[in-house]
């Protein structure tokens, strides 16, 4: 397990050359091609937006100007959520690869991660208009943070997206069981509604458990929230380093797992 | 020195995970049963204690039937599978010509997929674009290589990826049946390019049902049988070996067949439906399907066909001498008595047909159970597939016993040579033609 950790090194060129070519080929064919990354965010924020301001009507001063807010949020959740979606299927619809090429099989995932993660920091410049659009800028030494919390989860969803990946050969069903177990998560994780309002704090115990939970506060005390505390406002850190430390330890199970079942994959795919 | 390649005492089990397709995540998770599941079940073993090496810049080519676990072998030594006892060692890089273009994005330009293709076969970014103008060239692609990979034509996707492929300039490289893709120009350019290799001291490991390039090209042959090794060495001997083996299996499949005919009719004749006009012209008998009709007042009971080995066989060489043997029980003497015998080939039609009224045997009388033997000096048949028609009738041709295209034998011919007639022939040359036979 551990040397092909380290052979994971030498495959970075392997990696790099697949993600550019996930992002080109992408949108290849379609009129907007690139344009893609920042109109699909920009949608979903306008549904969502026009729901909570107009139909119900949350006033909630904390949380203006909205699109700021859920933005903080809703980012990083797509890049998680996609990446997860596009892992599990990556072993089975890189078949051809895995049976017919010596091929370390662990790079599919990961490429489906990071392509993610590059829309992830597309995203982010429109972010960033909207904070200028709003005069609404984050705390600048809460932003010292923000790499670290993008590393956090870059690992926790390295960890499940490897173990997913390596367990979706053989049970088929964990994609269609996925998507609707992302659904759910989104809406119990608050992206969409604050971790400020009273009733997320009477279910506190549901929420600590979520790892997920704590990535979006942070990212939402890092980018949107003003806190009070003396030099950093950023309160959180305490549970991201926390959920940090956790994600390691299930970055190398994950891994692990995949290594047991990697020699299944081409028998089986 | 170390040999290239080395398998010591390999074996492969391919596992059948136990009703995979019906045990879901859920049900796996309820049962607590995951790591159970994903233990196997069924097993398969696809290479059973298979032990060959190849030294450095030898030419090995593994020949065997269908199912034989020659591709097996070649993933085995191409790591894509790990085996599930012994051991397999190969020095330096390798590049396997498993399936042509496998990494392919179909999407993305054939500029772009040769670079990703190369990286994946363990070159550098920086390597390829070395090799780059190389690579397009030998694909023949120049035009096209900016075009998307999905517009291209198979043999265009499969020309590219061979073009790659072969430039990884790998120490080891294995190919499993590729050549049988891209027109007869660039077989050639393919075939030169092993050639290169072998020049180059490269060591090539060749998977093929092709003998002839395996008799050509290669140092050694390999012979696989059901994941057992049958026999390695000079590939002409063990080619030998291996196409008798053929044979005999052929010959077991039709003798199967035989008993399957004699079982059916279970030795009795039907009543006389079938046609009664045997001595119509061959033209018409071509329409009538196989089976057997009569009266069956004389009935042949065995058919056997011997060749020069004395035994009952059902494979023939060109030239052999050849008897059709009839097993002839009589109920009682029987005086009106033609014995006829028809072969056809595998398109239906009539090759040779003959009987003992034609040739001007007169009063021929059976008195009581008899044998009839058809001998053929020398089968002058070429090379496929024949159904042989044996009957007995009366002159007016009232069939006794029919036996319609229910006996096949096969004819193998060192020379591919055709038709449905091979008179004896030979071949003179005035002293000003020179020639040299092929070995």
């Amino acid at each position: 397990m551990w040397r092909n950790l380290g052979a994971l090194v030498r495959y970075r060129g392997l990696i790099q050359s697949l993600v550019a070519r996930e992002l080109k080929a992408r949108y290849r064919g379609s009129v907007l091609g690139f344009f893609w990354s920042f109109v699909n965010p920009l949608m979903l924020l306008t549904i969502y937006s026009f729901v909570f301001e107009k139909i119900l009507q949350n006033q909630d001063l904390a949380l203006k100007p909205f699109a700021v807010f859920m933005f903080s949020g809703l980012l990083p959740w797509t890049w998680f959520s996609a990446s997860l979606l596009e892992a599990t299927g990556s072993l089975i619809s890189g078949g051809n690869l895995i049976k017919k090429v010596l091929f370390p099989a662990e790079v599919l995932p990961i490429v489906s991660v990071l392509s993610n993660l590059v829309h992830f920091v597309l995203g982010l410049l429109i972010l960033a208009g909207f904070m200028i659009w709003f005069h609404h800028f984050p705390d600048w030494n809460d932003l010292a943070w923000f790499p670290v919390v993008v590393l956090v989860q870059l690992i926790f969803t390295l960890a499940l997206a490897l173990a997913l990946s390596a367990l979706a050969v053989h049970f088929r069903d964990i994609r269609e069981l996925l998507g609707n177990l992302l659904t759910f998560w989104f809406f119990s994780t608050p992206i969409i509604y604050s971790y400020a309002m009273p009733t997320v704090k009477d279910h506190m115990w549901f929420f600590n458990v979520n790892p997920f939970f704590h990535l979006a506060v942070s990212y939402q005390e890092i980018l949107f929230f003003h806190g009070a505390g003396p030099g950093s406002s950023f309160g959180h850190v305490w549970w991201l380093l926390a959920v940090g430390a956790a994600s390691g330890a299930l970055f190398l199970g994950g891994y692990w797992l995949f290594d047991r079942l990697r020699d299944s994959f081409a028998e089986v795919v | 020195m170390t040999p290239a390649i080395e398998l010591t005492d390999v074996t492969k089990i391919y596992r059948r995970y136990g009703g995979r397709q019906f045990s879901t995540l859920k049900s796996a998770l309820l049962r607590r049963s995951i790591l159970r599941d994903l233990r196997p079940q069924e097993t398969f073993p696809a290479l059973r204690s298979v032990s060959f090496s190849v030294p450095r810049g030898q030419t090995l080519g593994v020949i065997g039937r269908n199912g034989s676990g020659k591709s097996t072998a070649l993933k085995l030594v191409a790591g894509i599978t790990k085996p599930t006892s012994g051991t397999v060692r190969v020095q330096g890089r390798i590049s396997a010509l498993i399936e042509l273009g496998a990494g392919f994005h179909p999407e993305i330009s054939g500029r772009e997929n040769v670079f990703i293709n190369g990286i994946m076969l363990g070159l550098s970014r920086r390597e390829v674009q070395q090799r780059f103008d190389e690579i397009v060239e030998f694909a023949e692609l120049t035009d096209f290589i900016d075009a998307p990979v999905k517009t291209y034509s198979s043999g265009m996707y499969m020309r590219l990826g061979f073009a790659v492929a072969i430039h990884v300039d790998p120490e080891v490289l294995l190919v499993d049946e590729v050549l049988a893709v891209g027109d007869e120009g660039f077989t050639h350019k393919c075939l030169d390019k092993f050639a290169e290799f072998k020049r180059r001291n490269k060591t090539i490991l060749l998977v093929t049902h092709s003998l002839g390039m395996v008799e050509r090209f290669c140092d050694e042959a390999l012979w696989l049988d059901r994941g057992e090794k049958r026999g390695v060495g000079d590939p002409k001997r063990v080619i030998g070996a291996y196409v008798t083996d053929v044979e005999r299996q052929e010959e077991r499949l039709l003798s199967a067949g035989d008993a399957r005919v004699q079982r059916e009719s279970g030795g009795a004749v039907h009543a006389a439906e079938g046609p009664v006009e045997v001595t119509s012209s061959a033209v018409d008998m071509a329409q009538v399907p196989e089976g057997r009709w009569g009266s069956g007042q004389v009935q042949i009971s065995d058919v056997g066909l011997i060749g020069d080995a004395q035994q009952p066989t059902h494979i023939f060489h060109t030239g052999e001498a050849v008897t059709v043997r009839l097993a002839v029980r009589a109920m009682a003497p029987v005086t009106d008595v033609v014995f006829g015998v028809g072969i056809f080939n595998a398109e239906g039609l009539c090759v040779y047909g003959t009987n003992t009224d034609i040739e001007e045997y007169d009063s021929l009388a059976v008195a009581a159970d008899a044998q009839v033997d058809f001998h053929i000096e020398a089968l002058e048949l070429v090379e496929g597939t024949y159904k042989l028609d044996v009957a007995v009738h009366k002159r007016d041709g009232a069939p006794y016993d029919y036996h319609r295209l229910l006996y096949t034998f096969r004819v193998k011919s060192r020379l591919k040579d055709v038709g449905v007639y091979r008179p004896r022939h030979r071949w003179i040359f005035s002293p000003t033609v020179t020639y040299r036979l092929k070995p």
